[in-house]
């Protein structure tokens, strides 16, 4: 190889260096290259130390870390050993880095293009005319709708997905030779990350520039990297070009990291309701709910966020209901737990209406129903014990104490598979996934029928996730408590639930037993989550951009709407004239499968045969003014 | 990188990968050097307070007429500092010394009891005010908005006009005061907390108020208030004392460093030779103690990484 390597790193090794304790090694001794051109993942669950190493190629490390070490070579100088003004010369104009949360990153205050120009005028490497000119070319190359005014925006004015290929093209202003990006895509929706994973792909192709890429998902890595790094507690376990390892992987953690990821969704995964649930009264049921947030002039909600759900959980089954951020998923959980009185509607518990509001509520219904949150970090109180965590729910309603309570608690921590010497420790000693368990200890120590889990595995790394799945799928056959599993995770869903609402901007657009929601007919929403979950397959971006679902859906946001089909801008079937002007009818194929949409089973069914033209903007604007002539006429 | 593929050696039991901890390592509160001077500082003042009556060589009313030998002085007021008096002597002939040791109490002893005064009052209407309905929190804020718009001196001659000066009444004033500025942290501290999941959570358990005070939320608000608790009192102390410099807070015969400062400034003018240690001994042990509790409050700010203290502002 005579290329010269953009970035090496040797034996690189870094420890944490706690004042009371000896120093503690977090990176052993890594070593791997970057050459011109070149997409390398780094891959590991977290704490495997993949973000430390990402970051030594700006010669940074996070505080209370140290470079103990080994060599980090940018463009053959060593970051380590540079003094910090030299450093800084190299950052931004040789190395930039892109951190996970773009809305975090972005300062609310300033505009999109003074930020992204920023740097590069800071550096002095541009005028602001000539970074202005340059970023509208990165706006241009990450596809952004209205590139010669999106830099006039605030960060609040694009959506989450935009705002993440802002921040690529805010690293991208001085054309470095290296991009390090930080889990880029974890926190977006399925949708979202197809995006911003073509945008990314797609740019670092025409810049031609090296790029380091951090995930613990194997599946995106096979979208965009061309060599992988497995790493596990600061250790390379593999690496090599991404066919090798992805359809070859050797070392054991490779095995399992594959192994950890969810197949795709498709009919015959879950464990569909079989005649042991026999039909009865369903636990938890929501009858014709509508529910927002805010007091309009009418009484009802200023912003309407759910329309009209009728969802029945039946007793031990677990019904997960999906759709991307801003579709109601969390609010129809509120709704349930009466976090969110609703406005109009029933929720019913054992066939007993409950009232809507939580205050109004007896303290055994409540009991009954258990709301899991999504982010167990904040989610318990850092002031308590795990075992006062969950034992309260025990004393609080079954009265239990004491001893009694004691053994209760430990009982509840075998259960979710957490060590007995946790009971004294606070959450911030936990990991993650441990964090997660206590939060779902909590729910389920107070006895529920119903369990609300909104969100619990989508924080977590893929192998701490399906761990969590795993012991989820467990405690369902152990105590016959039923689920509603909330997740914009299509495949997360599928392989757990026995049935699936798919919820698309406040309404059920499709619902029914697992398999025939994951089997056609689909609506056509569903299709386009279904094609939308990233596959372990090299190509698999490119191919998923060719279905008229990704083209027509992706890029696109969540609009609710008062009148029509709210998928409508986003549908390729979709009947102009009539699915934006009326609501779609509900269709049922078999008993308890319902699918909305104005297109028949047929059509709906045999949909990738019949194209039709998709109409936006002004093309419909024409045809609206055609029509309306002809009635005239 | 090349193409070939490289495998690290597996261990004995390569099956076994346990969840690996991701919390950072744990920062604990480490004082600096200054930090440790400050807490020998503040100790020694909080020593006086408590046994300095005993320690301290006069009475603090007592007025030197005779020297050692036991004759008698003709002028014994502005003394210069000798063996007999260490620190000479004030306007009226009183030992300076035992007076900063005597005043050590009624300082920090006053100082104390108002900011406690104040955090109880301010830190109950300030939760009352996050917890409680909009209604509430409107009376109570455009109250303590009223409060706060008058300097607190000016306030506080009003009510000494009124009154009269008597220390419960003086602690009185320091406490009000200063539970305006505290209800406005503790009020911001609880709305930031109200909206964490784990007191949603709580809601969603159907727990009652006070649990969700006393155990979710006052825990979580102990240590930024317990911070500010050291700042606080340093206000206070400063207030008091200005308020006996004015000649409204301590009455004499009762010595006090913020009278102190004030009896004998007449001696300021005389030079060090004469009697300008009376006032300037006073006003540095009402210094030392205030900066010392500013230092510490700033290293615990520090450990805290910054973010109590862009809290408190």
């Amino acid at each position: 190889m005579t290329k010269q390597p953009i970035f090496e790193c040797r034996e690189l090794k870094i420890e944490a260096r706690p004042w009371d304790a000896p120093p503690i090694p977090i990176v052993k001794g890594v070593s791997f290259d970057v050459n011109p051109g070149e997409v390398v993942a780094l891959i590991g669950e977290s704490g495997s130390g993949k973000t430390t190493i990402s970051l030594s190629s700006l010669g940074y490390t996070k505080p209370g870390l140290h470079f103990s070490g080994g060599e980090a070579r940018l463009l053959g100088k060593d970051m380590i050993s540079l003094d910090p003004d030299e450093k800084r010369l190299q950052r931004g104009e040789h190395v930039a880095y892109l951190a996970q949360s773009a809305a975090a990153t972005f300062n609310p205050a300033l505009k999109i293009g003074e930020q992204v120009t920023e740097s590069a005028v800071l550096h002095g490497a541009m005028s602001q005319q000539d970074a202005n000119a340059r970023a509208e070319e990165l706006y241009n190359a990450l596809e952004l709708p209205d590139p010669d005014r999106i830099g006039g925006r605030y960060p609040h004015q694009v959506s989450g997905g935009q705002l993440q290929r802002l921040m690529a093209a805010m690293a991208l202003v001085e054309k470095p030779s290296l991009l390090v990006l930080d889990e880029p895509t974890t926190a977006l929706d399925v949708t979202t990350q197809i995006e911003v994973l073509k945008a990314f792909k797609k740019v670092i192709e025409e810049e031609g520039s090296a790029a380091i890429y951090v995930t613990h998902d194997l599946a995106v890595v096979a979208q965009i990297a061309d060599h992988i790094v497995v790493l596990y507690s600061g250790e390379v376990m593999e690496q090599g070009p991404v066919d090798t390892i992805i359809n070859h992987p050797k070392h054991s953690y490779t095995k399992r990291l594959m192994a950890a990821v969810r197949p795709t969704p498709a009919a015959g995964q879950g464990d569909a309701a079989t005649g042991e649930h026999a039909r009865e009264m369903p636990a938890l049921e929501v009858k014709g709910v509508t529910a927002g947030y805010g007091r309009g002039a009418d009484g009802k909600p200023a912003v309407t966020v759910l329309r009209d759900i009728n969802v029945s959980v039946e007793r031990g089954h677990v019904v997960g209901v999906i759709g991307e951020s801003g579709c109601g998923k969390s609010t129809l959980a509120r709704v349930m737990a009466g976090l969110l009185p609703a406005a109009d509607g029933q929720v019913m518990l054992d066939g007993k209406e409950l009232k809507p509001a939580l205050a109004d509520r007896a303290r055994d219904e409540l009991q009954l129903v258990q709301f899991v949150f999504q982010m167990a970090d904040t989610a318990l109180n850092p002031r308590q014990t795990i075992g006062d965590i969950i034992g309260r729910p025990l004393t609080f309603y079954q009265g239990i104490k004491g001893r009694e309570r004691r053994e209760k608690v430990l009982q509840i921590m075998n259960m979710v598979e957490l060590p007995p010497e946790f009971e004294g420790r606070f959450p911030a000693e936990l990991s993650g996934g441990q964090k997660q368990r206590v939060n779902l200890a909590r729910g389920l120590a107070a006895g529920p029928e119903v369990l609300l889990c909104d969100e619990v595995t989508s924080a977590l790394d893929t192998i701490v996730g399906a761990n969590v799945i795993k012991l989820l799928e467990r405690l369902r056959a152990e105590t016959g408590v039923s689920f509603v599993f909330i997740s914009h995770d299509l495949s997360t869903v599928s392989s757990f639930a026995d049935e699936i609402v798919v919820l698309y901007a406040g309404r059920v657009v499709e619902q029914g037993p697992v398999d025939q929601v994951l089997s056609p007919p689909f609506h056509p929403y569903t299709r386009l989550l279904i094609t939308s979950v990233p596959e372990m397959r090299i190509g698999w971006l490119e191919d998923t951009m060719q279905t008229r679902e990704a083209a027509a859906g992706i890029a696109r946001g969540v609009e609710i709407t008062d009148i029509g089909c709210p998928f409508f801008n986003r549908c390729p079937l979709a009947i102009d004239g009539v699915c934006d002007r009326e609501a779609p009818p509900i269709r049922e194929d078999t008993p308890g499968h319902q699918i909305a949409c104005h297109q028949t089973l047929e059509e709906v069914e045999d949909s990738e045969a019949k194209p039709q033209k998709i109409l936006h903007g002004y093309e419909k604007a024409l045809v609206d003014e055609e029509q309306a002539r002809a009635a005239r006429h | 990188m090349s193409d070939e593929t490289t495998t690290a050696d597996e261990g004995p039991s390569p099956d076994i990968y346990d969840e690996l901890p991701d919390a950072p390592p744990k920062t604990r509160l480490r004082l600096s050097l200054v930090g440790k001077i400050s807490v020998a500082v503040v100790a020694f003042w909080v020593f006086l307070a408590f046994f300095g009556p005993w320690i301290a060589p006069y009475h603090e009313a007592f007025f030197i007429e005779d020297d050692l030998a036991g004759n008698p002085i003709d002028d014994p007021s502005f003394m210069l500092p000798s063996s007999q008096t260490w620190l000479g002597t004030d306007y009226l002939g009183r030992d300076i010394l035992s007076r900063i040791v005597w005043g050590a109490r009624t300082t920090i002893g006053i100082s104390f009891v108002a900011t406690m005064l104040a955090y109880f009052v301010g830190i109950t209407l300030g939760i009352a005010a996050a917890v409680a309905g909009k209604m509430t929190d409107t009376v109570l804020s455009r109250l303590v908005d009223a409060i706060l718009a008058f300097p607190n001196i000016m306030l506080g001659l009003i009510i000494i006009a009124a009154f009269g000066s008597s220390i419960p009444l003086l602690i009185a004033l320091a406490g009000l005061v200063y539970a305006a500025s505290v209800f406005r942290i503790a009020r911001a501290l609880g709305q930031d907390i109200m909206v964490q999941d784990f007191v949603e959570a709580a809601r969603a358990r159907g727990e009652g108020l006070w649990w969700i005070i006393t155990r979710e939320v006052l825990p979580n608000a102990a240590m930024p208030l317990a911070t500010d608790f050291g700042l606080r009192l340093v206000f206070v102390i400063l207030f008091i004392s200005s308020l006996s410099f004015l000649g409204l807070g301590v009455q004499p015969p009762i010595s006090d460093w913020g009278s102190m400062v004030r009896e004998n400034l007449q001696g300021l003018g005389n030079g060090l030779s004469g009697g300008a240690v009376a006032s300037i001994a006073p006003a540095v042990a009402i210094a030392t103690l205030t900066i010392a509790i500013n230092l510490i409050v700033d290293d615990i700010s520090a450990a805290a990484g910054g973010s109590l203290a862009k809290k408190m502002v």
